[in-house]
């Protein structure tokens, strides 16, 4: 028997939950636990070793007999990856970084004991340069808008009662009042586009898909997340799981679907845990299942695994694959909305996409349509990632400049290197320079700048990155994943790949700049699916707004960027060494000489461009320069 | 018990079709099991679902040869897996890359000779924040030079 069969019972229930939140809802009275403790348990962190942290917090606090007054919780992704593993302390949000086993006896008898903060474990803002104690004194979270990711780092994922306590399941009870038609209205209004990349009207594609006759329907939720380097869609399956069934329950009743499926990369092993888990949850407790909360109706929920495949995020290319066959794509129309799975009408939507749907239906679609930019409403999620402080996962409201987040959230540069470029959109998407950094982050301007919003990849490079290697790489990327099907994607990639190794290893000609061009062009015309139409864009902005790079690397065999092997030598710049020797000791080859406080020097003979001197440098000293220059002005000089 | 005309034993296998039964759909999933169970896809075992299942072996081998999840050969004692997603690429991963290559003589994606390790170039594993990121066996290490990489791997 399920647990809740009416909407009292839920709220019932969610009077419970609140209380045993404790001390993590804001103002709680008589909390049973006076704190706390929420240790990230996300991927991230948990390869910085969070979880052996958490175990021993768990047993110092056992040992103490403190187990009656604090309480250690895992949750899912915090957002500050770059500093993992992060914790932080309820009621007070005193917020810890980089926690090593060895810290944690002086946590409990400094911090959960003494009340005391511990300086050396707090964030250091770089450019404030000074510790910050409370999380909501770093400009990383206070800039931020959560929506999507509110109960991110907040909640046990695990715990389906812990989502009911943040207003878990309110939307779908609301939902379940109104007619679907009422809700997909609701959702048209909110002016919601998806979050899978394409931007597309969620509101419209429910309403077509209600329209056609034809039954049984689906929905499906796109979790196949592939562009390397893009981590939002797993960190909200491990950390929110609930929010995303909700989405799609919701969805189900709009266009009158009894069945859905969840199609997960199998790369992500613990969302796939928390996931399953979730929904065996929402079963029991009859969020799922016949005769949802005594509305009558009835729908359930399968997981897909899938098996290793960047087209399978292609919706139709997903369908096959749920299906079990080869993940090829087929032209559109028809669109799923009409005929997707087994050729029946199905909605498929991005995981971000399902997380809002319970918070518009909740709080109205002024609410939603009020925040972010009239085209774009809402928020949009970002791992934000590459050469950049802090490396993790934001929410921002929609409008904002791409400067605000790579430096006021993402804390600029690091080792004082310039910013180079910032690449959306992953494989598919574009780059965009220095100058475009105040354009809005929204699906329509960044579009107009050359790039895509995508589903929410931000890697940003600085001036060590070759910019026609960057493309080759997105390139090599995309061609490998190209399914074969239809001969522009497939020849093509692979004829424009052959142009780009050409360049990047000095042997390009004047004539391979117009072939990009040519071979792009009927790419992007001819190719089956987006995939194929989309592989030139990383490939076309970096030669739209690096051309003089493509064009060093042509004409005079030099990458500046210091990456293509053969086409530079390494020099210290002997202004700015401070002849720290961080280099010297970096170098496998004893190529570079020089003693403490004075430039060093570079063997020109024995020196392999290996770069690891590169990354070692703090202070931006070490410079590549045209080959045989280097040497013959030392010999000159 | 070995089946004497496959050389494996075929119960584990058995039981996977037998809970899959005649639903639709189900083929990735088959595979999915099939390779936990025998550590990679068989050729003999691929044609024995074929004949208890009549989904032709083309199909089969459609499928099985269309995803990266799916391997045809057995797999060294050791995995090791080199993150090559953007942000790991960016901070030096295709050194790391080459210096095991060049190492065990093993290109991405096979086993050294001894069948000792597998490399495998795989695309974000949500470590970012430590990259570059390189998992052996299921230890994840991050921010690792080329050389400290391969004393890792010698240590497994
Ligand atoms: C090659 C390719 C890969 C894609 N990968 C994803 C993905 O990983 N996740 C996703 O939600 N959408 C992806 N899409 C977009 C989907 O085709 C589809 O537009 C989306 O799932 C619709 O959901 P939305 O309206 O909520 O954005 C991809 C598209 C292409 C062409
Ligand atoms: S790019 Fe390597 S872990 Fe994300």
């Amino acid at each position: 028997m399920s647990l809740l069969k009416s909407t009292d019972d839920l709220l019932s229930l969610r009077e419970r939950a609140i209380y045993a939140l404790g001390v993590r809802v804001p103002g709680a009275s008589q909390p049973q636990f006076r704190n706390d403790v929420v240790v990230c348990g996300s991927t991230g962190c948990r390869s910085a070793n969070s979880q052996q942290v958490l175990k021993a917090l768990q047993a110092q606090i056992i040992q103490r007999e403190l187990d009656k007054a604090v309480r250690v919780i895992s949750t899912g992704c915090r957002g500050l990856c770059a500093v993992g593993p992060v914790m932080q302390i309820f009621p007070s949000g005193v917020f810890y970084n980089r926690v090593q086993i060895t810290d944690v006896p002086e946590i409990v008898e400094q911090t959960l004991v003494g009340g005391k903060i511990i300086e050396r474990l707090c964030f250091r803002d770089v450019a404030q340069n000074k510790r910050l104690a409370h999380y909501l004194d770093i400009p990383f979270y206070n800039r931020q808008l959560p929506i999507v990711l509110r109960n991110c780092g907040l909640i046990d994922p695990q715990n389906i009662e812990e989502y009911i306590a943040t207003d878990g399941y309110l939307g779908l009870t609301k939902a379940l009042e109104l007619s679907p038609e009422e809700v997909i209205e609701i959702i048209k209004n909110s002016g919601l586009r998806g979050r899978g990349g394409a931007g597309f009207s969620t509101g419209i594609k429910w309403e077509l898909c209600r329209r056609v006759a034809k039954q049984p329907k689906y929905v499906i939720c796109n979790a196949d997340e592939g562009d390397p380097g893009a981590f939002m869609d797993r960190s909200i399956l491990e950390a929110d799981p609930h929010s995303v069934i909700e989405g799609m329950v919701i969805a189900a009743y709009a266009i009158g679907a009894p069945l859905g499926y969840i199609y997960v990369r199998a790369e992500y092993p613990l969302a796939v845990i928390h996931l399953r888990r979730a929904i065996a949850q929402a079963r029991a407790y009859g969020l799922l299942g016949e005769n949802i909360l005594g509305s009558g109706f009835s729908f359930d929920l399968h997981l897909k695994e899938g098996a290793g495949a960047f087209v399978c995020g292609e919706e139709m290319a997903l369908i096959a694959s749920v299906e079990g066959r080869r993940g090829e794509p087929r032209p559109k129309p028809p669109f799923p909305a009409v005929s997707g799975l087994w050729n029946r009408p199905t909605v498929v939507n991005n995981v971000k996409t399902y997380a809002l749907t319970p918070r518009i239906i909740l709080r109205g679609p002024e609410w939603f349509s009020s925040i972010g930019t009239s085209k774009s409403p809402g928020t949009a999620v970002f791992a934000l990632t590459g050469k950049i402080r802090n490396t993790g996962l934001i929410e921002v409201p929609m409008g904002i400049t791409l400067r605000e987040i790579i430096y006021d959230i993402g804390g600029g540069i690091p080792k004082k290197r310039q910013f180079k470029a910032v690449q959306t959109g992953g494989p598919l998407g574009g780059c965009l320079p220095a100058s475009a950094l105040d354009t809005p982050v929204d699906f329509d301007s960044l579009t107009e700048a050359g790039a895509t919003m995508g589903s929410g990849g931000m890697i940003v490079v600085d001036e060590r990155t070759c910019m026609v290697e960057f493309a080759k790489y997105f390139l090599t990327f995309a061609t490998a994943e190209s399914c074969g099907k239809c001969v522009p994607c497939r020849i093509g990639g692979q004829r424009l790949l052959e142009v780009l190794t050409r360049i990047t290893s000095g042997a390009g000609t004047p004539r391979d700049l117009d072939e990009i061009e040519r071979i792009s062009r009927n790419m992007r015309e001819a190719s089956l699916c987006a995939l194929g139409q989309l592989t030139p864009g990383p490939v076309m902005s970096a030669l739209r707004f690096f051309r003089e790079e493509y064009e060093a690397h042509v004409y005079d065999k030099f990458c500046l960027a210091g990456v293509c092997k053969g086409l530079y030598e390494l020099h210290v710049d002997a202004d700015r060494c401070a002849g720290c020797g961080l280099c010297k000791k970096a170098c496998s080859q004893d190529a570079i000489s020089g003693n403490r406080k004075e430039p060093h020097v570079i063997d020109q003979l024995k020196c392999i461009q290996c770069g690891a001197c590169v990354e070692a440098c703090n202070l931006d000293a070490i410079v590549a320069q045209p080959r045989g220059k280097g040497v013959h002005a030392i010999a000159v000089a | 018990m070995l089946d004497m005309t496959t050389n494996f034993d075929l119960a584990p296998l058995h039981a996977i079709l037998e809970e899959y039964g005649s639903q639709k759909g189900t083929v990735i999933p088959i595979l999915q099991r099939v390779q936990d169970a025998y550590g990679y896809l068989p050729k003999e075992i691929l044609a024995e679902i074929s004949k208890r299942t009549n989904i032709p072996l083309t199909q089969l081998m459609g499928v099985a040869t269309f995803y990266t999840q799916f391997r045809l050969s057995p797999r060294g004692k050791h995995l090791i897996r080199v993150c090559d997603g953007t942000a790991c690429h960016v901070s030096g991963a295709p050194h790391i890359v080459r210096a095991i290559e060049k190492e065990y003589d093993m290109p991405a994606g096979s086993s050294s000779p001894d069948l000792k390790y597998t490399l495998e170039v795989v695309y974000c594993v949500g470590a970012c924040g430590l990259a570059p990121v390189v998992i052996v066996d299921d230890k994840v290490y991050g921010r690792l030079s080329p050389d400290a990489v391969l004393e890792k791997v010698r240590d497994v």
